[in-house]
């Protein structure tokens, strides 16, 4: 067991690799979904609510499949990682623009108005007014999108390529008796960017928490040092 | 003998001590009624006779059956002392009737038809027998209370515990209370009563109790405390409020 | 580029559903059994219980199912256990939503006003009339979006019993695109279904939830 951990190490950092590229992906695709539908006219933000429907009903494994074997279809190819990322970035942006959407909707209405009557164009009120205010906001729900996806990032396993699963797999099929061992190491991996992962965004959270900003719902947490 | 009887409470909260070695007795058939500044422990009291909050000291009798007795069956006392709350704590996810039926049926096992009926009797001593079938949250703050007085009635109960039952209540529905307190009074049921409203105090209570920083300082009848208190403490704070309130008319 | 579907399959495809829809009502309702259990240790149980429940949730809240359904159906036999294919799905799935289920009850149980729990006391019930009269039926009603929610999201997931060969729609649509070797449109008639059958449960779930909505209580409560 001990020769093939570091094996199986390496191999959770391709899972780290694929989450961050996927949550960049959903990040900024599901933060223009997001203004779509808040802010879009009656297509834009109708097109935007059946995107979002689109990719929160279908499964992941689904979706990791269609952008596997689909690109080739149009004549571009793409690599299973690339493939996993596009398929599981799509699927997260659908979920962070619901996180996104409700932050945005929790700003108060004024602060729009004292911008436009400042000025500014809705484009520019938008990104300098709202969005930073609303990134902000939303960093509690994003926490929950982060440990929902990390684990997902084993579902790439049915892309075929040597992810943490995968090759845990691959050492097990020929050493049975290691199957509980490799498989318990994975989980506890995940246990642990998980645990990591939470105490960052939390550190985070309250590194750049505005006083006085918060979602309705929270009790008076920034008060508490 | 008392039908309710404290002795000694003492309870305290942190830092501070609400309750100073308070000891109270209540007779049967009596109303008697609290009376005194906010904080002062009044609520709390309450709440150390049901032992909804335990008191640090002190011991508790219900007709001679001692409460605070380590091995007491203390749900079965409950169910024999009734409790009216500020905020009417009715269940949200019952009817009216199924609010009042709830205490016979569950805690005292009485078959459905038979509470039922028990339940409709209640609801209409306090004028809501038309209300039985809407949840708390249809009904307004004066009927919700009324509906718990209900409540607390259908257990047949050997006294009834009021902790500032029209304190939440909007001014002109505090009246639809008073009056089912009164007639409760009237039938003889045995009523402590922690309150505000003096015209109450005055017209229907046996004895009124003064209490201010988790001491009794004087009790005795109406006539007695507001015509001629012993105490000077006394004499202030029903003149406070008697100016505040105008005078006390039920 | 050419669609190259034959559609005189779609029966055949079609046959999944049901394993799909079986394996995801049996571990819903498995989770919620267990989820019910553990939220109550969470709440009412003393530090051992508590301890034990809230350990629980933790490890399958916080491990991938994927991997909980590898160690079901790879490493469970090496320790002498075995079960079917479609025995271990549910299970993984059921153990799993059991923990997430176990918190959305744990937070309905919670949000029941004090102020009530002391009325039931105060009328004499003990602590189980107490969880089963008063607390449970409002948490009940309390819990039905997060539960909606979460029977939607198995719904999703009873996808990954594929991987162990269970012939859910998963399965069946891979086996037809293996055979034909056209996998895209294979799986996006694959996801056609999903998104019809996940649109009509959801739809239900709304009715149901309707249907059973009590005033001032659960979504939109007024506060006083």
């Amino acid at each position: 067991m001990l020769d093939v951990t570091p094996t199986i190490l390496r191999a959770s950092l391709v899972n780290l690799e694929l989450v961050f590229a996927l949550l960049g992906v959903g990040l900024v695709i599901g933060t223009a979904i997001a203004v779509l539908q808040v802010y879009g006219g009656r297509v834009a933000s109708k097109i935007a609510y059946v995107y979002e429907w689109i990719f929160r009903s279908i499964p992941a494994l689904v979706l990791i499949f269609l952008f596997y074997f689909g690109p080739s279809k149009f004549g571009l190819f793409i690599n299973a990682f690339q493939a996993a990322v596009l398929a599981l970035g799509l699927r997260s942006s659908a979920y962070q623009s619901q996180i996104f959407r409700g932050a945005i909707e929790a700003i108060p209405a004024g602060q729009m108005q004292a911008a436009r009557s400042m000025g500014m164009g809705k484009v520019r009120a938008v990104v300098s007014v709202i969005l930073p205010q609303a990134f902000r906001l939303s960093i509690a729900g994003w926490t929950n999108e982060f440990s929902s996806v990390i684990k997902d990032t084993t579902l790439a396993y049915a892309a075929g390529f040597t992810e943490i699963l995968r090759t845990a797999r691959a050492i097990y099929d020929t050493r049975i008796y290691l199957t509980m061992p490799t498989l318990l190491l994975v989980a506890v991996v995940f246990l642990v960017f998980t645990y990591a992962g939470n105490r960052a965004l939390g550190l985070l959270e309250r590194r750049i928490a505005i006083p006085g900003l918060q979602m309705p719902g929270t009790v008076g947490r920034m008060e508490q040092t | 003998m008392s039908l309710l009887k404290a002795e000694g409470i003492y309870k305290r909260y942190g830092d501070e001590e609400v309750l100073k070695g308070v000891s109270l007795d209540v007779e049967r058939g009596q109303t008697k009624v609290i009376i005194g500044p906010s904080g002062t422990g009044k609520s709390t009291l309450l709440r150390c006779i049901n032992q909804l909050t335990a008191p640090d000291q002190g011991r508790v009798w219900l007709d001679g059956e001692e409460l605070t007795r380590p091995h007491a069956d203390i749900n079965a006392l409950r169910a024999q002392i009734g409790f009216v709350f500020q905020s009417f704590n009715l269940f949200s996810h019952l009817t009216a009737l199924q609010n009042v039926r709830i205490g016979p049926r569950k805690v005292r096992g009485v078959r459905k038809d038979e509470a039922t009926k028990l339940a409709m009797e209640e609801l209409d001593r306090v004028g809501l027998s038309e209300k039985a079938d809407a949840y708390p949250a249809q009904l307004s703050g004066g009927q919700q209370q009324r509906v718990s007085i209900a409540r607390a009635l259908a257990m047949c109960p050997k006294l009834i515990l009021f902790d500032e039952p029209t304190s939440a209540l909007d001014p002109e529905l505090i009246g639809e209370v008073l009056e089912v307190m009164i007639s409760l009074a009237k039938d003889g049921m045995t009523m402590l009563v922690v309150s505000h409203e003096m015209g109450f105090a005055r017209s229907v209570a046996d004895e009124i109790v003064f209490m201010e920083d988790g001491v009794v300082v004087e009790q005795g009848t109406p006539e007695k405390l507001f015509r001629t208190p012993e105490h000077p403490r006394t004499g202030e704070f029903l003149r406070k409020i008697t100016e505040l309130y105008g005078e006390t008319e039920s | 580029m050419t669609f190259a579907f034959d559609w005189s399959y779609l029966p055949k495809l079609a046959r999944g559903v049901p394993i799909t829809l079986e394996v995801t009502a049996a571990a819903i309702a498995m989770g919620f059994v267990l989820g019910v259990f553990l939220a109550l240790g969470r709440v009412y149980g003393k530090r051992l219980v508590c301890g034990i429940c809230s350990l629980y949730i933790q490890i399958f809240r916080g491990t991938p199912l994927l991997v909980q359904l590898f160690i079901i159906y790879y490493g469970l036999p090496t320790i002498g256990i075995r079960f079917s294919a479609l025995t271990c799905g549910i299970l993984a799935l059921g153990l799993n939503t059991a923990a997430y289920q176990a918190e959305y009850f744990r937070g309905a149980i919670q949000s029941v006003r004090g102020g009530q729990l002391l009325a039931a006391r105060s009328l004499g019930m003990t602590l189980p009339q107490l969880i089963r009269h008063v607390v449970l039926p409002q948490a009940f009603r309390i819990v039905i979006p997060s539960w909606s929610n979460e029977l939607i999201l198995m719904l999703k997931y009873s996808s990954i019993v594929f991987t162990v060969t269970v012939l859910d729609l998963m399965g069946v649509g891979k086996r037809i695109a293996s055979k034909h070797f056209n996998y895209f449109e294979t799986f996006l008639v694959v996801a056609l279904f999903y998104l019809v059958i996940v649109f009509i449960v959801s739809q239900s779930l709304r009715a149901l939830e309707r249907k059973v909505r009590i005033p001032g209580l659960g979504r939109g409560e007024t506060l006083r």
